[in-house]
């Protein structure tokens, strides 16, 4: 990626996975209006890249993020937020169609917390965090934590955190469902990189056309979901990568897939 | 240092020791326990160890006793011999052993092969490995010490389930019950491993080793031997050099730079 980052940092940690790294420590990499633009422009290269088969977001061991950056908002008012429209940017995070891991160890409030329920699956180190402290400054979540929450952890639980402000652990967090696994913090990113590897050795365009439907599963009737998932199906008998994937299975051999 | 049946390194004072019959899913036979008694007897001993780990290649951690492997001398093996020659004194040697023994299950752990395991201070295991009891199977008795792990680690009824259904744990269950310490994807695990290791090639040692004995001694105490054993061994590792170092960092805000002495 040729891009030039100050907030973020770019990387391949192994064949066909694409790693963001959140690079602004010294502010818990609080989610400027920067940071958005330059993690766009990175999930956008990354999700052009046919080589680029899997997406892992992280931040550092203490925090993945630790919220929007304050200081940007103080002052404005709704004109100005109007005019900002800054969850556009997140909103075309939301239709990258390549899978994206994030890997969260530290603090993961606020921005952070929705920023991390951006991607597909969490994987958490034992020193997490999650929450949506919001109401402490007298505003709610903004960026889909209401409804991403609540999807994942149910009514009951997401009301605690979005009203109280306070943060669950790691643990808790898995025991809910918002995250897929826990590991000690010393390797937690080897554990998401790993999980990216076996995602990106799949047929692509299966999973990118199979995480498409999983998402449809929160936005739809059953009915609707079960006949996007059927069209969904029925496509990828016009690739390449079926007619292997199924005559390796019988062959009983490992498939090489194309991408197409 | 070379053996027949291990692959046997130090560095960076880590002493790894990494069972080495892969074709065999690393069983244990006569060579293998006489390689592995040398070389836990040298990582004791060489004093630029602060930390072992041990681990197996290939697809298994160790399948426990090699029943292929006939004995020496007449028809019918004697397991009482077996044990207190071969097994009962390389579970000694890690339980006694004054440093961290750190065991990677980067695969299945069955029968004798588990007791290795769980005489270990730590284990780090691939979600890929399974825990089986294994000798149940074979209408033996669950030895090498695993009638003093089990109980104590996951409790009289659970360790008797185990001992007699000879089902399966899986690494998840294994975490769950606290018999592991950590699990980790297959492809993640050597560098998982390699980074707990580091850890406590770091650490202070020496205090390290005395958390070892106490923590083995609370098992079997009662707390009034237990809190007098302290104050003898807190005056100990108050005379260390780390000691001096972990105090001194403190003081002036740093990371201690402990040298395990």
């Amino acid at each position: 990626m040729s891009l030039e980052f100050t907030c973020i940092a770019t990387y391949i940690p192994q064949p066909g996975v694409g790693a963001i790294q959140l690079n602004r420590p010294q502010v818990l990499n609080a989610l400027s209006l920067q940071t958005m633009i330059e993690l766009v422009q990175a999930f956008e290269a990354y999700d052009a890249d046919p080589s680029i088969r899997c997406i892992v977001l992280h931040g550092n061991e203490k925090a993945f993020a630790a919220g929007a950056d304050i200081t940007e908002m103080s002052d404005a008012t709704l004109t100005t937020m109007l005019e900002r429209d800054q969850f556009a940017r997140w909103e075309r995070i939301r239709t990258v169609k390549t899978p994206i891991i994030a890997a969260v160890s530290g603090f993961a409030l606020g921005g952070g917390c929705e920023l991390a329920m951006h991607a597909d699956m969490i994987v958490a180190s034992d020193t997490a965090q999650f929450g949506q402290p919001e109401i402490n400054i007298g505003v709610m979540p903004g960026a889909g934590g209401t409804q991403r929450l609540t999807r994942a952890v149910g009514k009951a639980l997401a009301m605690e955190i979005v009203l109280t402000g306070r943060m669950i652990s790691a643990t808790q967090a898995q025991a809910a469902g918002l995250v897929n696994r826990v590991v000690p913090v010393d390797y937690y990113l080897q554990e998401a990189f790993a999980l990216a590897g076996d995602v990106a050795s799949k047929a692509p365009v299966a999973a990118r056309l199979a995480k498409e439907a999983v998402l449809k599963a929160h936005s739809t009737t059953l009915e609707g979901g079960l006949e996007f998932e059927r069209k969904n199906f029925y496509m990828l008998f016009a690739t390449d990568d079926q007619k292997e994937g199924m005559a390796a299975f019988v062959e009983k051999r490992k498939p090489e897939w194309k991408g197409k | 240092m070379t053996f027949e049946t291990l692959l046997f390194d130090i560095s960076e004072g880590i002493s790894t020791i990494t069972l080495n019959r892969p074709d065999s899913f690393n069983a244990a036979n006569e060579q293998l326990t006489t390689d592995l008694l040398a070389a836990l007897a040298h990582a004791h001993d060489n004093s630029d160890v602060r930390c072992v780990v041990l681990t197996g290649a290939g697809k298994a951690f160790c399948s426990g006793q090699d029943l292929k492997d006939a004995p020496k001398s007449g028809d019918k093996r004697d397991l009482r011999d077996s044990l207190n020659r071969r097994y009962n004194p390389i579970v000694r040697a890690m339980k006694e052993m004054p440093k961290p023994i750190i065991c990677g299950i980067n695969g299945v752990a069955a029968g004798a092969g588990l007791s290795l395991a769980l005489a270990a201070d730590i284990r780090i295991m691939s979600s890929a490995a399974k825990l089986v009891e294994a000798f149940i199977g074979i209408a033996l008795i669950p030895d090498s010490g695993a009638t003093f792990f089990y109980p104590r680690m996951m409790g009289y009824s659970k360790a008797f389930e185990f001992a007699t259904l000879n089902s399966p744990l899986t690494a998840e269950q294994a975490l769950n019950m606290g018999l592991v310490n950590a699990v980790v994807h297959p492809k993640a695990f050597q560098a998982a491993l390699r980074k707990v290791a580091i850890k406590y090639a770091q650490g202070p040692t020496q205090t390290y080793g005395l958390v070892k004995h106490l923590l083995q001694q609370g098992l079997v105490s009662s707390l009034n031997e237990m809190l007098e054993l302290e104050a003898e061994f807190q005056q100990r590792a108050g005379v260390s050099a780390d000691y001096r170092e972990g105090v001194a960092a403190f003081i002036e805000k740093r990371k201690p730079q402990f040298s395990g002495t």
